[in-house]
């Protein structure tokens, strides 16, 4: 008989930090100690504080370990599981600001307490492999309930008045796309899940999809009973290997339970699901040129109109939802329009998962009600920035987004007023900046990023982008001029209004973004011929404090291009600038501060 | 799977699998299990604690802990009830164990013998 659940974290994350050992641990142990049968260990989708994993859990005690190693496995079995002595030093914890108690109840941890889980619900709680979990969880109840009691039309209707957005980063009305789809005449149409979560720091899609799989299932076919599809494709990247066998595994079992395929419970609904891998262009997220993708052509956008509610794969009407969207499906079905429009802003409902990363303490995926602000997520649920380090700014929505400073703190964030800030939603990657950032190196970063991503079809994106980015390093390396500034500017401007997808047309708005509100930034670039934030390698140079070198030779052991000279004991070294490659070594090396970046 | 019907059976039969994770409980039932505890026979008692909260849906989460302290009564068995309450059950055998379940958490009442305070007056302290 079962009596204890031990939950192993097994999301991209945590099987990067050997987590899969973890899980083969744990059942070899407990048959070593005799507990194989009163035990059971279950593979789980992401806790979503990936700071801290490996996670486990063990229920029903609700004990949280973090930073588990391969090698605790045989303690925590020999003294939790067999002598019900909970291993404290391993135990998840958070200090309380005010008294400085340790808090380990998870629920009061800060992490977890200000979220709110819908789409991540089952994440870190259920086995994303074996549906009858997802079904204790009242799985396919959704589905059941609107094959049997609903019209399609009142689906729609429903979704309308939940007021759901599409979460993939543009925030279209997900009722209203559906009931398009639906006016449109023809009996073959199609719905598809966007699962090409390419924005750099975003990962909440893949998370889902390991840790939930049939909630993603589920959601579709509710789409596709409201709009009168048969068939469903989930496009996701190849590059997602755990999330497409976890899909791979649950389509079979929906299969097998007759919950995918014909007649589902006993109608005359009838729907497939096929997943098609992509390549992990990032071009591919836009709609038009995913649907090419899965057609088998290149990934290339199309001009709109035609939109693919009229004319998308196989030229016929079809919608595309991102995946978090599709997870809050089977829930607002379940639980009513009014209890999802009930959470969030005005124009903003229910909930948003962010990815958070970049300079921050608690980097991994939180869910909150929207009009949450960005001081809550950032510093109470994320901890701040790291070793006392400054804030700077926040990025949001990826290459097609901005930044938000110091100012825009305590803006409740929505899908409008973030674009009201300069920023947008995007797919809710968030990246935190401190003052170690370079704002300028920053937009450089994504503008490489567009470079390498522009699928090269119209001239606005292939070309202007990189002259942007041409623009962008020589102000990086102390060539740029103020003129080349205004340049840019109307380059980008340009670009907006002339390039033919949503990628192109938002490429430029990290620049305009970061120029708005760090135009000093480039203006020390530019006309100091320095980075406040000593990351643009050509307008550094690195010395040696004569008096503060204790010439312990450290630093010139350290590099790699023997560009330290002094000796040991007796001379102070001095570091030969024509020579110096400017990695740093020395900096690291030395242990008395002596080496000095200006 | 045919029907509404169907899911909602195979969502019973599911249940057990998770349910252990979802806590909402009326009542901890905590088992020591500390060296004194095992060598005394608190695995047997834990085995029975598990099996019958299993068999009769008792309102209630067995775990257990290290060492209550008291190792001369051990096995010992505390149940926590909402409030913070909590009975402590000294000397526990899986017979015990099935009782302290089917009156203390099945109808609310304690199971005054069993008590630690019981075993205290018996040896006259």
């Amino acid at each position: 008989m079962i009596r204890t659940n031990v939950l192993c974290c097994a999301g991209t994350g945590c099987t990067a930090s050997e987590s899969a050992l973890i899980f083969d641990n744990f059942n070899e142990c407990l048959k070593k100690y005799g507990l194989e049968n009163e035990v059971k260990v279950v593979k789980t989708g992401c806790f979503g504080l990936c700071q801290k994993g490996p996670i486990v859990a063990v229920y029903p005690d609700k004990i949280f370990y973090s930073h588990v190693k391969p090698s605790d496995v045989e303690r925590i079995v020999s003294e939790h599981l067999y002598k019900g002595r909970v291993v404290t030093e391993l135990e998840m914890s958070d200090e309380d600001l005010q008294t400085h108690e340790k808090i380990v109840d998870i629920d009061k941890i800060k992490f977890y307490e200000k979220q709110q889980r819908i789409a991540l619900r089952n994440c870190g709680k259920i086995n994303p492999e074996d549906i009858s979990e997802y079904i204790a969880m009242n799985g396919y109840e959704a589905l059941g309930k609107v094959l049997s009691s609903m019209t399609p039309q009142e689906v729609i209707d429903e979704m309308k008045a939940s007021g759901l957005r599409g979460r993939g980063g543009a925030g279209f009305p997900t009722g209203t796309k559906w009931q398009f789809e639906k006016d449109q005449p023809g009996d073959e149409k199609y719905v598809i899940c966007n699962a090409d979560e390419g924005d750099p720091g975003a990962f909440m899609d893949r998370s889902i999809l390991e840790g939930d799989p049939h909630a993603i299932i589920e959601g579709m076919e509710i789409m596709g009973y409201a709009v009168g599809a048969k068939k469903g494709y989930i496009y996701i990247r190849a590059e997602y290997p755990i999330a497409v066998h976890r899909l791979q595994i649950a389509i079979e079992q929906a299969k097998e339970l007759g919950l995918l395929g014909d007649n589902i419970f006993g109608t005359d609904f009838c729907f497939d699901l096929e997943l098609r891998l992509g390549a992990g262009a990032f071009v591919c997220g836009e709609e038009t040129a995913l649907i090419a993708s899965i057609e088998g052509k290149r990934g290339m956008p199309t001009p709109k109109p035609p939109f693919p509610a009229v004319s998308g794969v196989w030229g016929k009407p079809t919608s595309i939802n991102n995946v978090e969207t599709l997870a809050n499906v089977a829930q607002i079905m379940l639980n009513g329009a009014d209890w999802y429009a009930a959470m969030g802003t005005e124009k903003s409902k229910g909930t948003k998962v962010f990815a958070l990363g970049g300079k921050i303490r608690n980097t991994g995926l939180v869910e909150i009600p929207m009009g949450t602000t960005l001081r809550e997520i950032i510093y109470e649920i994320g901890g701040g920035c790291p070793n006392n380090k400054a804030f700077k700014a926040v990025q949001t929505g990826g290459p097609s987004g901005g930044c938000l400073t110091e100012k825009e703190l305590d803006t409740p964030i929505d899908y409008d007023n973030l674009i009201k800030a300069g920023s947008m939603m995007g797919s809710g990657g968030m990246i935190v900046l401190d003052e170690d950032n370079c704002m300028v190196d920053v937009a450089r970063f994504y503008m490489e990023f567009i470079v390498d991503e522009s699928c090269g079809k119209c001239t606005p994106c292939r070309v202007g982008t990189k002259r942007l980015l041409e623009m962008l390093t020589k102000i990086t390396k102390g060539e740029g001029t103020l003129e080349l500034l205004d340049e840019m500017e109307h380059l980008c401007r340009e670009i907006q209004d002339t390039a033919l997808c949503g990628l192109g047309q938002t490429a430029p708005n990290p620049i305009l973004s970061t120029l708005s509100h760090f135009r000093d930034e480039y203006i020390a670039h530019i006309v100091d011929k320095k980075c406040p934030a000593g990351v643009c390698k050509s307008l550094l140079t690195y010395s040696i404090d004569p008096n503060l070198c204790k010439k312990c030779s450290m630093c010139s052991r350290q590099c790699p291009v023997g560009a330290i000279t002094g000796v040991p004991g007796k001379e102070p070294y001095v570091i030969d600038t024509e020579k110096c490659i400017k990695c740093g070594s020395c900096m690291s090396a030395c242990r008395f501060g002596a080496v000095v970046r200006k | 799977m045919k029907s509404l019907e169907d899911l909602k059976r195979m969502r019973e039969a599911a249940l057990k699998k998770v349910e252990m994770r979802e806590g909402g409980k009326d009542y901890r039932v905590v088992v020591g299990m500390a060296t004194c505890g095992i060598a005394a026979g608190a695995r047997p008692v834990l085995n029975r604690l598990v099996e019958d909260t299993a068999e009769h849906d008792y309102n209630c989460v067995v775990t257990q802990t290290g060492c209550i302290g008291m190792c001369v009564y051990e096995p010992i068995v505390e149940v926590y009830d909402k409030d913070g309450g909590h009975t402590t059950y000294v000397h526990v055998d899986p017979e015990k164990a099935s009782k302290i379940l089917a009156e203390h958490i099945g109808k609310g009442i304690i199971v005054d013998e069993y008590t630690v305070d019981a075993a205290k007056k018996e040896q006259g302290l």
